[in-house]
């Protein structure tokens, strides 16, 4: 099992964090992980993306070209990666911010109103975190409910926001209807 | 009767100096002091280019030979590593204060606990006479044969001054290497640049204005005569910082 | 001991203070920064010396002064600061320093780009700055070879009394993998190097850190001793992975992190039934020629393909190895593009 991942938004939605927390749980699992940021100017306010792989085997590149997911937290990041997506993957896009729906019928496509669950039921901040829960209803080979909420909670253990962000994560987690 | 002796911090190879070049007076002082202060066996020195580029065969302890103008950044990675061990560096105009003024400005800011002493003659002597940045204006050298000008070729640089107006240096004086008294000054000055070394005071620096005879076209008389005549005029003596006791 | 994520820099900053390093002088430069980031608190939990320098030019001469001084030091930067820093390195080889020196390459030419480029593998395998001189060049693709290469660095320069280079890219220095820290290495005591001036000698004894030789001969009698010692290098230190080279038709070949988009490329072109192998140099001063010789003598190669993120600089080597016995066909990306997996197994598919 290999999967490539590309998450992708603007800076300061929490794409790379949301990378790095989906690679601690795929280690957690015994899988080799990769995470690998845009970096540069593209740190600096625009669009920041991560390209993270977990497989069974060794990770040869860690690039990421053809990602067999996809989370677009906004609408330029999903205009740049939706085609390179490989048939039969799976996108997850954040539709608070992204009013179109995906064409591609040969991909799974779905829909999480990201910042409005995240202000429901933590801060808008926490868009990242919804779909971490969305991602992670997904993707029960990366680990279980139960384990990406440990690494969360390794996370933000020491955060006062602690119960909201988790509130956050299991809002993202049932928005799935598998 | 009493007799002259060498100091034992130099060593037996024959100085490669000009007659009348005031290099070896400098030599000599710095090597006077450290015996002085019985720093035999705990010194490691910085060699520069120049004319001065072969210090490291006359001073008679551990030597670095440094790449041009960075013999402050050699001695910083030394003391770093030796911060017990006296360290200095001995530098020419060109090295100091053009192609190593980064070096120089920056060790001074930091307080590196390093001696400098810094040969200023006004001239390029090991490539043969060119124009260096302490050059006085309309002095003629190879590279400004008409004699400097402002329009030409900018002004003189004041080191002693330039690192007094900031903070970090804790001892800056520049003397003349001209005659016997003022000899005697230079020699005070350099062993204070050394006790404050040893005492840990930080940054330490002694301009000493120096004769080329050769480049300069004079006899070596002349040649301490222009110092005192021209070059003090520009830069006068003194002492610039002193932090007396405090650290 | 368990593997933790650490970022390619900071990864490779750990390492160096594992390996015995105490001393880093530097200047911030993307995309490398992380590494002296790391070491400006890291190395005072172990009693060592950061300094933020004035300039590149600064930085290597402080390592040249430490090193001389008897020290483990470290510089780290990326290709522009790299070439300020090439006077230094040159004075370092020949007054025979032990340092390390990592080069977190960006692309260029002039001030270029920061993104992911191999340009300056002829700067690094060929001496860089003035003078006959070599460094010993490691061009690790994973985090954790670059930890264990950088753990022991210093134990080769010093073996040696070489500056050692590890050459980089900004994809290597941002990547964030799981690496396993070897323990603090227990450092020789270093007043017991007979060359370092460490203050204490005078007299006959006493120590000169030099490069400057006016006499011909004696300039010449040093060459010869630094070629000796290059010579020592390619007889004992190359490091080469060959991946799957065997049966293989063909064989890519690539360094660095673009090694690992080829191992990708070499899976999906065995899938398609394409038997492709992989030469990988792990030192690339000094080269692996032997292993090139070997597969370029084989009945069964029928062509090389080298992959770089330069034009053609690595492959002069891979050319100088195959010695025409072989044809050697090119792809390259440049200025900071990185190629896909996708257009190396085309290009494979194009020559085969």
């Amino acid at each position: 099992m290999e999967q490539g991942i590309i998450c992708a938004g603007f800076g300061g939605q929490g794409v790379l964090s949301l990378g790095k927390m989906i690679v601690y749980v795929a280690m957690e699992k015994g899988l080799h992980v990769t995470w690998l940021p845009s970096y540069g100017p593209e740190m600096r306010g625009g669009t920041a993306n991560c390209s993270v792989v977990a497989s069974t085997e060794e990770v040869a590149s860690p690039l990421v070209s053809t990602p067999d997911c996809l989370i677009a937290m906004n609408r330029p990041s999903l205009d740049k990666f939706i085609n390179d997506v490989v048939s039969g993957g799976m996108v997850l896009i954040n539709s608070s911010l992204i009013d179109i729906k995906v064409d591609r019928k040969d991909i799974n496509v779905y829909y999480i109103p990201a910042n409005d669950l995240a202000l429901q039921h933590a801060n808008e901040r926490s868009s990242n975190i919804v779909m971490y829960g969305a991602y992670a209803k997904l993707n029960g080979n990366i680990g279980s409910m139960d384990e990406f909420e440990k690494i969360l909670i390794k996370q933000f253990g020491k955060s006062a926001d602690k119960d909201k962000i988790i509130s956050a994560f299991h809002a993202g987690y049932e928005e799935i209807k598998v | 009767m009493a007799t002259y002796h060498k100091s034992n911090m130099l060593t037996d190879t024959p100085l490669s100096f000009c007659p009348g070049c005031t290099h070896g007076i400098a030599h000599k002082l710095i090597a006077e002091v450290l015996q002085e202060l019985g720093q035999q066996g705990n010194v490691i020195g910085v060699a520069p280019v120049g004319c001065s580029v072969f210090a490291y065969k006359f001073f008679n302890c551990d030597m670095q030979e440094a790449a041009h103008g960075r013999a402050p950044a050699v001695a910083t990675g030394i003391k770093r590593v030796h911060p017990d061990k006296v360290v200095f560096s001995y530098q020419g105009d060109g090295d100091l204060a053009s192609i190593g003024l980064a070096e120089i400005m920056h060790a001074g800011l930091r307080g590196e606990n390093i001696t400098v002493v810094f040969i200023n003659n006004a001239i390029y002597g090991m490539t043969g006479g060119q124009m260096a940045p302490t050059s006085l204006i309309g002095q003629k050298t190879t590279t400004s044969p008409f004699g400097r000008t402002v329009e030409r070729q900018g002004n003189p640089i004041r080191m002693c001054e330039m690192l007094a107006s900031q903070d970090g240096p804790a001892y800056l004086e520049r003397v003349m290497l001209t005659d016997y008294a003022n000899v005697l000054k230079a020699k005070r000055a350099i062993k204070k640049a050394f006790e404050y070394q040893i005492a840990g005071k930080g940054f330490s620096m002694v301009e000493c204005l120096s004769t080329c005879p050769t480049n300069w076209h004079m006899t070596p008389v002349q040649a301490c005569q222009h110092i005192k005549d021209n070059m003090t005029k520009i830069y006068p003596l003194g002492v610039f910082k002193d932090v007396g006791g405090a650290k | 001991m368990a593997k933790k994520l650490f970022k390619g820099n900071e990864a490779l900053g750990e390492a160096a203070v594992l390996g015995g390093c105490r001393f880093f002088f530097g200047y911030p430069i993307t995309p490398q920064t992380e590494l002296s980031e790391y070491l400006s608190w890291r190395l005072y939990d172990v009693g060592g010396t950061f300094i933020q320098s004035e300039s590149e030019v600064s930085a290597i001469n402080m390592v040249y002064g430490a090193a001389g001084a008897g020290a483990r030091a470290l510089t780290s930067s990326s290709s522009p600061g790299i070439s300020l820093k090439q006077e230094g390195i040159s004075y370092i080889a020949c007054a025979e320093l032990p340092c390390v020196i990592v080069n977190m390459m960006r692309s260029g030419p002039g001030l270029g780009g920061i993104m992911p480029s191999q340009a300056d593998y002829s700067q690094a395998t060929k001496g860089g700055g003035h003078g006959d001189y070599r460094m010993l060049v490691y061009g690790p693709s994973t985090i954790q070879e670059a930890v264990d290469i950088m753990y022991n660095a210093f134990d080769k320069a010093e073996q040696y009394r070489i500056p050692v280079m590890i050459l980089g890219d900004g994809m290597l220095g941002q990547l964030m993998e799981p690496v396993e820290f070897p323990p603090l290495k227990q450092m020789p005591d270093p007043s017991t190097k007979e060359w370092a001036t460490t203050g204490t000698h005078y007299g006959k004894d006493r120590r000169i850190v030099n490069s400057l030789y006016i006499v011909a001969s004696e300039n010449e009698a040093v060459n010869i001793k630094l070629q000796a010692k290059y010579d020592l290098l390619r007889k004992n230190e190359v490091m080469c992975e060959e991946y799957m080279c065997e049966d293989a038709d063909i064989i890519i070949t690539a360094y660095g992190t673009v090694a690992r988009i080829c191992k990708s490329a070499v899976k999906a072109l065995r899938e398609k039934g394409i038997k492709t192998g992989l030469i990988r140099p792990i030192t690339l001063f000094p080269f692996p020629t032997e292993v090139f010789h070997k597969y370029a003598n084989s009945d069964k190669t029928k062509k090389f393909v080298t992959i770089e993120l330069s034009t053609g600089q690595y492959n002069e080597d891979v050319l100088l190895s195959v010695m025409g016995k072989k044809p050697v066909e090119f792809y390259c990306r440049m200025g900071g593009s990185v190629m896909t997996v996708e257009e190396i197994v085309n290009k494979v598919k194009e020559v085969y």
